[in-house]
């Protein structure tokens, strides 16, 4: 960090934002440890509120006696563990395959509206497209599959959670893409691919031997929050996962719903065992990425050039465009299905449309709607203030950077559960307010992450000028930084709008039922099978992220232009 | 093996920027001298092959008879420097020339890890750096980074050297020393090189034809 960036910033000032920064990890960590102590208590047979004072080991030995609850850990680790592995292998690739091409802009220009959507709909676009009824068999029926009813085949709800996995995958890789573009800036991809070339480097070998080990460096945090994130997905499970028994997820919240304290105690002690199955999985992916390393680096100096992999680029660009046109054509179906009359098994679209979904529940769905734009606008409204003082901070050399990421690492149904219980101990009601806050813990890393990099990108030159011309800090904070990053403020703004509107667990739990959201309904729907009102919340879910980016692309541009207009 | 430039252009979105004409013998250097924003840097990575659009090029440059413009930049020969030394942060300093040598003989033939490793090695001996084969390259001083970048680069077999800038990062004397050290060994080895360079200073040391890209506009013909 240049000199620039300690101006107007004595010792003083270098202590308030330690201060802050520090003030603002904890108040993460706080509902975070908060949430962990109130599953762990439990979990060893303590809860006096319910009359359970007999610490023990007696509610982990009834969690052990549940019936299949090996199976659902194993789904659960299998399902997450692969989908983490094929997101980051499909990463590398599609970027190896892009990288220098036209390609990788299109893809950059992609990747927000897709990254935003809603992991629940993500879902529902999947059901959409490959479930026995779904598009893609009645493309193909009855000609030429000669079906003229849905096959009975577990294309989703496999007892492997393989389904469960392609869609964890399809909906990761976005993320880790972007990563990966942030992390590229900064190890001179471009140079080290063409050296790579001149010594006679395929470009995908080139890039694969040359740069992925440094863009993987920076991927390590975000790769493991895919990898929490995926072995503990609860909206992702119930819609498309294993169902005798289901992921163990899936499991700790239905035992936690259940009225009686049996259930509380199980679904505690299931929640630790959660907490244990991601350790244990985070040390796993570790190892394998420790004992990878020889032959990696085997690899790198054995010469082998991969020169002739046009075909494999080609290949590797189909299939990642196939990959987005599926996610289109999975919403596109979502939107048609809240519009579809009736809708037979064989019929590509529907025989009739009508607006009755629609009519029949706009007054519910407009009360949905407006609790659901308060929470992301609350949401938003706390996170990018306390991203800035964040950012400000770490460029004083006073960053708690990695803290960001607990939250993302952490398993949610772990914390939420237990910060709920204490929670209701401290006499908080749940409700809106309660639920923003925690909506607010999600958004703020991704904020940080949107704008970390423009943050650092920025000439520390502009704020000298600012400074020499006598501006204190706060002024060159507000009347120089801020108006100069107002686009990638506007995009982390939407960023952290998409991120509130997709959470299902957070709204679900600490909202206690009363607060719902689109993407709680839509999951509501989905286990009731109603295709229209899936239909329905699926595209309410789409539409707000996508209105939330194109206010953030198109806003900023329009005020410099009115500001050019009327100087 | 001579370099042969035969009205080699470079043109941005149809417009020509510069040219280029003349031969380069074995060991000799071509200093492309001239201001930033000539297009110095675009002459180089067109002869590479790595010019991304809208950059264009036209004309033709043949090494030892082959028309480089129709290959693919792994298969033109070129060793190309580049103002950093670029080292691999996650290879070691012998690990960076193993990337280099290829794994096939002048003959065709497959060679072992073993050769390929001594090939490096020998490599890093002319540029008297082989007790340092094991180390992290981010521990490396500047001018041994660019030491090692140049061991990299001859690991590769090029026919031909194309510099970049290549000592502007470096001080004054240390600069003078490296600048030798890449001469001499291009000059053993029989090297066409092409240098692109600001200091007059790095052109006089090359004591091989320069030309000015600057002056272009005014002298369109034949320019070595």
């Amino acid at each position: 960090m240049s000199q620039f960036s300690m101006s107007g910033g004595g010792l003083d000032a270098r202590w308030r934002w330690r201060l802050a920064s520090h003030g603002i990890g904890l108040l993460v960590l706080l509902p975070l440890g908060a949430g962990v102590v109130g599953v762990v208590l439990p979990a060893f047979g303590y809860l006096p509120a319910l009359g359970a004072r007999e610490p023990g080991l007696a509610v982990f030995a009834a969690l052990l006696a549940e019936p299949g609850f090996w199976r659902s850990v194993r789904v659960s680790a299998v399902s997450g563990l692969g989908a983490t592995a094929l997101s980051v292998a499909l990463t590398a690739l599609i970027l190896a395959a892009a990288h220098g091409t036209p390609a990788l802009r299109v893809a950059e220009r992609l990747l927000a509206p897709i990254l935003s959507v809603p992991h629940a709909a993500a879902a529902l676009g999947f059901v959409f497209l490959f479930a026995p009824s779904g598009f893609l068999l009645r493309l193909v029926s009855p000609w030429p599959s000669g079906l003229h009813a849905p096959p009975d085949l577990a294309l989703l709800n496999d007892p492997n959670g393989l389904a469960l996995m392609a869609a964890l995958t399809i909906k990761e890789t976005p993320f880790l893409f972007l990563m990966a573009l942030a992390a590229l800036g900064q190890v001179r991809a471009g140079e080290r691919t063409a050296l790579a070339r001149t010594l006679g480097y395929g470009p995908m070998a080139g890039f694969l031997l040359g740069v992925w080990p440094l863009v993987y460096r920076q991927l390590r945090l975000p790769i493991l929050a895919v990898l929490a994130f995926s072995v503990s997905v609860v909206d992702m499970a119930l819609i498309l996962g294993p169902t005798r028994p289901p992921t163990l997820s899936v499991r700790i919240l239905t035992w936690l719903h259940s009225p009686d304290i049996e259930g509380w105690l199980l679904g505690s002690a299931g929640a630790v065992a959660m907490i244990a199955l991601v350790a244990a999985l985070i040390g796993l992916w570790l190892a394998l990425e420790a004992l990878a390393a020889p032959a990696f680096a085997r690899l790198r100096t054995s010469g082998r050039r991969g020169a002739g992999d046009g075909p494999l680029r080609a290949a590797i660009l189909v299939l990642a465009l196939l990959g987005v046109l599926a996610l289109l054509v999975g919403f596109a179906g979502l939107v048609t299905q809240s519009f579809a009359g009736y809708w037979p098994f064989p019929d590509t679209l529907p025989r009739a449309f009508s607006a009755a979904a629609w009519r029949d529940h706009l007054a519910m769905a407009a009360h949905v709607l407006g609790q659901t734009l308060a929470l992301a606008l609350g949401a938003m409204a706390l996170s990018l203030p306390l991203a800035v003082v964040l950012l400000e901070a770490a460029r004083r050399g006073a960053g708690v950077w990695w803290l960001v990421y607990a939250p993302l690492i952490l398993p949610q149904v772990a914390f939420l559960f237990g910060l709920d219980v204490l929670a209701i101990a401290a006499g908080i009601t749940p409700g809106l307010g309660a639920v923003t806050l925690a909506h607010t813990l999600f958004a703020l890393p991704y904020a940080l992450i949107a704008l970390s990099g423009p943050w650092q990108a920025l000439d520390p030159r502009y704020e000298a000028v600012a400074a020499s011309l006598g501006a204190g800090p706060l002024r060159c904070l507000l009347a120089v930084r801020l108006p100069l990053l107002a686009r990638p403020l506007a995009i982390a703004a939407a960023l952290a709008v998409a991120v509130s509107v997709g959470l299902y667990l957070p709204t679900q739990m600490i909202g206690g039922g009363r607060v719902v959201t689109v993407t709680t309904e839509a999951v509501a729907a989905a286990s009731a099978g109603d295709r229209r009102l899936i239909g329905l919340f699926a595209t309410l879910q789409l539409l707000l992220p996508v209105l939330a980016f194109s206010l953030a692309r198109g806003g900023p541009p329009l005020v410099r232009r009115l500001r050019r207009v009327h100087p | 093996m001579s370099l042969v430039f035969d009205a080699y252009r470079v043109h941005l979105g149809g417009r020509p920027l510069a040219r280029l004409d003349g031969t380069v013998a074995p060991g000799t250097v071509l200093s492309v001298m001239g201001p930033s924003g000539a297009g110095k840097s675009s002459l180089l990575l067109g002869i590479a092959g790595l010019l991304p659009p809208p950059f264009t090029v036209s004309g033709r440059v043949t090494l030892g008879g082959r028309d480089l413009l129709a290959l693919p930049t792994r298969e033109r020969g070129l060793g190309l420097m580049f103002q950093d030394a670029l080292l691999f942060p996650h290879l070691s300093v012998l690990g960076n020339v193993l990337f280099a040598v290829p794994r096939r003989g002048p003959d065709g033939a497959r060679r072992s890890r073993r050769a390929r490793r001594d090939l490096a090695l020998a490599a890093l001996r002319r540029v008297a750096l082989a007790d340092l084969a094991r180390r992290d390259p981010e521990t490396l001083s500047g001018g041994q980074k660019s030491r090692v970048a140049l061991a990299r680069t001859l690991a590769g077999e090029p026919r031909a050297l194309l510099l970049d800038e290549p000592f502007s990062a470096l001080d004054q004397t240390l600069r003078a020393a490296t600048r030798d050290i890449v001469f001499d060994l291009a000059r053993q080895d029989g090297l066409p090189v092409v240098m692109v360079s600001h200091d007059p200073a790095d052109a006089r040391a090359a004591k091989g034809p320069i030309i000015d890209i600057a002056a272009l506009p005014s002298a369109p013909e034949r320019l070595i």
